[in-house]
């Protein structure tokens, strides 16, 4: 049995709590991992020897972390990273970053691994429409879904080691374009509330928004709520073409369930839809469908999660 | 003046019913497009032989009737259509598809090479980054604005804090998301060009599989939902998710 080594994800130079998750993936294939936290400075290392289940931690510390550059990161990180197989979050940069260290080191990377059983990979294909299951014949590196696995505790704490690194940067960021709604992504929210055509306006999308200030939701649209309305940006839209989410809770509201949209959340763990034809396709993948249109449904929904939520 | 190169993959059209049969996908009756990112990828290739001339080369790597993806990317105009393969192989992992890709781009002296953020059939995003790094090659994924310039190009990346204007070097390989353009459609000349042109195979090293795939499956059947018919239900449903499923 060779090691585990997971690479912490990390969230401008914080630890992102995904990587309680992938120690978790990594005690699934059978070992206390070897975690590496990439950054400028060691500081986020001690909030990972503190997850439970942890072998080691070695704080990969180097100038090139300040901003995601893929070739210096892999290059740094593959220096510090024992070899095994290593576990990456299924981000965006995460599966970026875990396909550079596979071809460096001349191994295979699966993505976006949502179970794992005894030496069995189980990947979607097809987005979601199938599964593959596999079995590596040798060391590889891996990416893992958000919110598959359930995130470890706190542990006793764990060694850290630190490593200094240094790369060259090939690709120089020249500015930040602030993103147009400050709102949470869907690609981070553990919740999420998204809005159609049925919406009719885009308008009425402040109707989401406040459910989504309630919940601490991020709000999210389908593709024809984002082609037709310039206001609704395309880094809000779920699906084939959009993002792919796996929150807990996915409320859809206007969106008739296309085949394309459900290719983006049809693994959410919990589906609400609010659609005013019962025969919308998007009933038939939800946990609870309220057929009703929005306008008579939204208000209802806003006052008892305040109830509720205060 | 650059020698540009674009990769496109034949892939089940998104509408496509996926059916599992036996132990493996069925994909007898599918149809089959070029993989939706990779037509802005072909109009980036595109846009970037307009800014700087050049020559582009549409790359596959697939069985004969991948032809028809490398004579749709014709009938858009490219220059030059490659597929690489070698009729032993089947069922190739990232490692292999990616050594088989790089030769292709090493053969052709590629300086840029433009493919699709993720295929549509694996959904992976691991082969623009997984070439780069076999080209020790600079990268950048999932762009969503191009400029070209002298000594390089000018995307946009989405990062945590916002989108980052990045500039880059070449040689790079460049995975693009949709936005930045409208792919064009090919024109009566284009479609014709395109039947009479010639596909060039190429053979590959290729290493070892690094995984077996034991099955394909279904995906998991959930539990049959509720349905309630009219907006004062709304109350029972916060309570259920609330009560019953703990999401709330
Ligand atoms: C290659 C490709 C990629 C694609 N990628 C994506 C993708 O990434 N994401 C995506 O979402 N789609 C994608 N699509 C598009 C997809 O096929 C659908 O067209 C789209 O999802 C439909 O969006 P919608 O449900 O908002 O609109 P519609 O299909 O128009 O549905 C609107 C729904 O709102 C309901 N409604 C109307 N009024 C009300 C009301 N007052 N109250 C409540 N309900 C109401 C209607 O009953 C209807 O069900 C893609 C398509 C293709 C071909
Ligand atoms: N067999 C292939 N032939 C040509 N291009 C490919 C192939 N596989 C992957 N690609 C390119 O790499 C991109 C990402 O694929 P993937 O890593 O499988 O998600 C695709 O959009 C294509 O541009």
């Amino acid at each position: 049995m060779s090691e585990t080594v997971v690479i912490a994800e990390t969230k401008q130079g914080m630890l992102h709590s995904v990587t309680a998750e992938l120690v978790s993936a990594a005690n699934a294939l059978g070992s206390a991992p070897t975690v590496i936290i990439p950054g400028t400075s060691d500081s986020a290392a001690a909030a990972v020897a503190e997850l439970a289940g942890v072998g080691r931690v070695i704080a990969c510390v180097g100038d090139c972390f300040s901003t995601y550059d893929a070739a210096s990161w892999a290059k740094a990180v593959d220096t510090c990273a024992p070899a095994g197989i290593v576990v990456c979050a299924a981000s965006q940069n995460g599966k970026d970053l875990a396909s550079r260290l596979a071809a460096r080191r001349s191994i295979s990377v699966v993505q976006d691994v949502v179970a794992i059983d005894g030496s069995t990979l189980t990947q979607p294909i097809f987005s979601g429409k199938a599964m593959q299951n596999i079995v590596l014949s040798g060391d590889a590196v891996i990416s893992i879904r958000a919110n598959t696995f359930a995130a470890v505790g706190e542990g006793d704490g764990a060694e850290v080691t630190v490593m200094n690194q240094s790369a060259d940067i090939a690709t120089a960021v020249r500015e930040m374009i602030a993103k147009a709604n400050e709102r949470l992504d869907v690609a981070e929210a553990d919740i999420i509330i998204s809005g159609g055509r049925g919406m009719q306006d885009p308008v009425n999308f402040v109707d989401l928004e406040r459910i989504a200030d309630a919940l601490g939701a991020a709000v999210g649209a389908s593709r024809a709520a984002v082609d037709t309305w310039d206001e609704i940006p395309h880094s809000m839209q779920v699906g084939q073409t959009g993002k792919t989410v796996n929150p807990s809770l996915y409320i859809a509201v206007g969106i008739s369930g296309a085949i394309q949209h459900l290719a983006g959340m049809r693994t959410s763990k919990y589906i609400v839809a609010i659609n005013k034809d019962a025969e919308a396709p998007i009933f038939k993948h939800a946990d609870y469908g309220i057929v009703s249109t929005w306008e008579e449904a939204l208000p209802i929904l806003e006052s008892e999660l305040k109830a509720l939520l205060g | 003046m650059p020698n540009i190169a674009v990769l496109v993959k034949r892939v089940p059209d998104t509408n496509a019913q996926i059916l599992v049969s036996g132990d493996r996908v069925d994909l007898s009756n599918v149809k089959w497009v070029m993989s939706p990112y990779d037509e802005y990828a072909l109009e980036a290739a595109m846009m970037h032989k307009e800014a700087q001339g050049g020559v582009v080369t549409a790359i596959t790597l697939g069985a004969p009737e991948c032809d028809k993806v490398l004579k749709d990317a014709k009938a858009i105009g490219v220059d030059r259509i490659i597929r690489v393969w070698d009729d032993s192989w089947s069922e190739l992992d990232s490692n292999q598809t990616q050594m088989a890709l790089t030769s292709a781009v090493k053969e052709i002296s590629a300086e840029v090479v433009y493919c699709g953020k993720s295929a549509a059939d694996t959904g992976a995003g691991s082969t623009g980054p997984g070439v780069a790094e076999r080209l020790d090659w600079a990268s950048a994924s999932n762009i969503i604005g191009l400029e070209f310039e002298d000594s390089g190009i000018e995307v946009i990346v989405p990062a945590a804090s916002g989108n980052a204007r990045t500039g880059i070097s070449l040689p790079a390989v460049v995975s693009c998301d949709k936005g930045f353009c409208k792919p064009r459609k090919p024109n009566v000349k284009g479609i014709m060009m395109a039947k009479r042109a010639q596909v060039e195979v190429l053979a590959a090293e290729i290493p070892a599989s690094g995984i077996n795939i034991v099955s394909h499956t279904p995906p998991p059947q959930k539990a049959p939902g509720q349905t309630f018919d009219g907006a004062t239900n709304v109350p029972a449903v916060v309570a259920a998710l609330r009560n019953d499923a703990n999401v709330i």
